[in-house]
């Protein structure tokens, strides 16, 4: 038999499933699995986007008398929360791995794909996550570390175990874990919490609904094969382009307040508000289009919420830069 | 279903190359964590690094 999802098998390994194995299949498996393997555990798509919040978090973070955090600190600080995240996502993998390997887009993940045992996959987890924490706390602040610790138990345990698998609101409370970086970020920069993080977090946390039931109306096959209560699998195609339409909406509100808080200048608001603009009228073409063009519409919107979250987050530093 | 390999398994050149590879992967790693402690410390020290009892 062949292992059609990787070029390795010297052995005839026959895509050992590494959840149902021997322990010598166990040992194997994990002598198979390369560098490249346990990155990819660390989610690298969802981290880049855990550095750039982070990051923005920081540089927005006031300076202060003292001249503000070393860079030495800032470098490892960032480092730090994106291991953090990258370990939560490896504990994702490794409770995920029996519905990961049924659906098309994550099948080829490293535990599914028989590369990595789900052992090796925890104990790579919990390591980074204990050591991360633990880390942040000693070299930066204890404030920063606990809210990562939250974000990490938030995202493995919170969603993961109990909300993925057993609620339509799934990633609606399950998307705080991804809306605190910037506010660790800041924590870390400053050893407090203010305004702006918490702004910051409240437009990740209401972006993140319309961000991902685009992607869940394309692969609602999947999901409902699994059992999974996403939204379009509870509540239907009609109702999902509905709440997205209305959290794009929300969204839009908190993405303006930065700005009418005074938080952020002109350019912010003229940015923001042109960037929204499109996020809300590309989620009312979700909501009206015909059946024949929904799957390109959620497609498009779902291409343009990660474009919006990098823009919206970059016009931040831009506006403080340009200072008008 | 349960499924095991028979036998010790032999190591082809494939594993071995893979396992060299990560074994050079975590010494870099481990040697790059070195560097960021150091840095670390002597940047939390700065100048108390000097203001100590004699």
């Amino acid at each position: 038999m062949a292992n059609n999802s990787t070029d390795l098998p010297v052995f005839d390994t026959s895509v050992p499933r590494a959840d149902d194995v021997s322990d010598a299949t166990k040992e194997m498996v994990s002598e198979m699995a390369s560098a490249a393997d346990y990155f990819e555990l660390l989610k690298p798509r969802v981290m880049s986007l855990v550095v750039f919040t982070t990051l923005i978090g920081m540089i927005m973070a006031p300076t202060g008398a003292d001249g503000g955090v070393h860079p030495v600190v800032a470098f490892t600080a960032l480092l730090l929360i994106a291991l953090g995240a990258g370990a939560s996502g490896a504990l994702n993998m490794w409770y995920d791995a029996d519905i990961d390997a049924n659906m098309e887009r994550t099948r080829t993940r490293p535990i599914p794909s028989g590369r990595v045992s789900k052992d090796s996959a925890l104990g790579f987890g919990l390591t980074l996550s204990a050591g991360s924490v633990m880390c942040l706390g000693v070299f930066v602040n204890w404030l920063s570390a606990g809210l990562l610790a939250f974000t990490i138990f938030f995202y493995a345990v919170v969603y993961t175990v109990w909300l993925k698998r057993h609620t339509a609101q799934n990633i609606v409370i399950g998307g705080a874990a991804g809306a605190f970086p910037p506010v660790v970020g800041w924590a870390a920069a400053t050893g407090s919490v203010d305004v702006l993080p918490v702004l910051m977090f409240a437009i990740i946390f209401f972006w993140t609904p319309p961000h991902f039931w685009a992607l869940a109306l394309l692969k609602n096959k999947d999901y409902t094969e699994n059992n999974i209560p996403m939204m379009p699998v509870v509540a239907g195609s009609k109702n999902t382009r509905f709440q997205i339409l209305a959290y794009s909406l929300v969204m839009a509100g908190f993405a303006a307040l930065p700005a009418l808080l005074g938080h952020a200048g002109l350019f912010y608001a003229l940015f923001s508000t042109a960037l929204s603009a499109v996020f809300v009228a590309m989620s009312f073409w979700l909501f009206i289009a015909p059946d024949s063009r929904q799957a390109a519409a959620s497609k498009a919107l779902f291409a343009y919420s990660i474009l919006y979250l990098f823009l919206l987050f970059a016009g931040f530093p831009a506006d403080k830069l340009i200072g008008i | 279903m349960k499924e095991e390999f028979e036998g010790t398994p032999e190591w082809s050149d494939e594993l071995l190359a893979r396992r060299r590879k990560r074994a050079a992967v975590m010494g870099w790693v481990l040697a790059g964590r070195v560097v960021l402690f150091f840095l670390v410390t002597v940047v939390k020290l700065g100048s108390n690094i000097v203001q100590r009892a004699l």
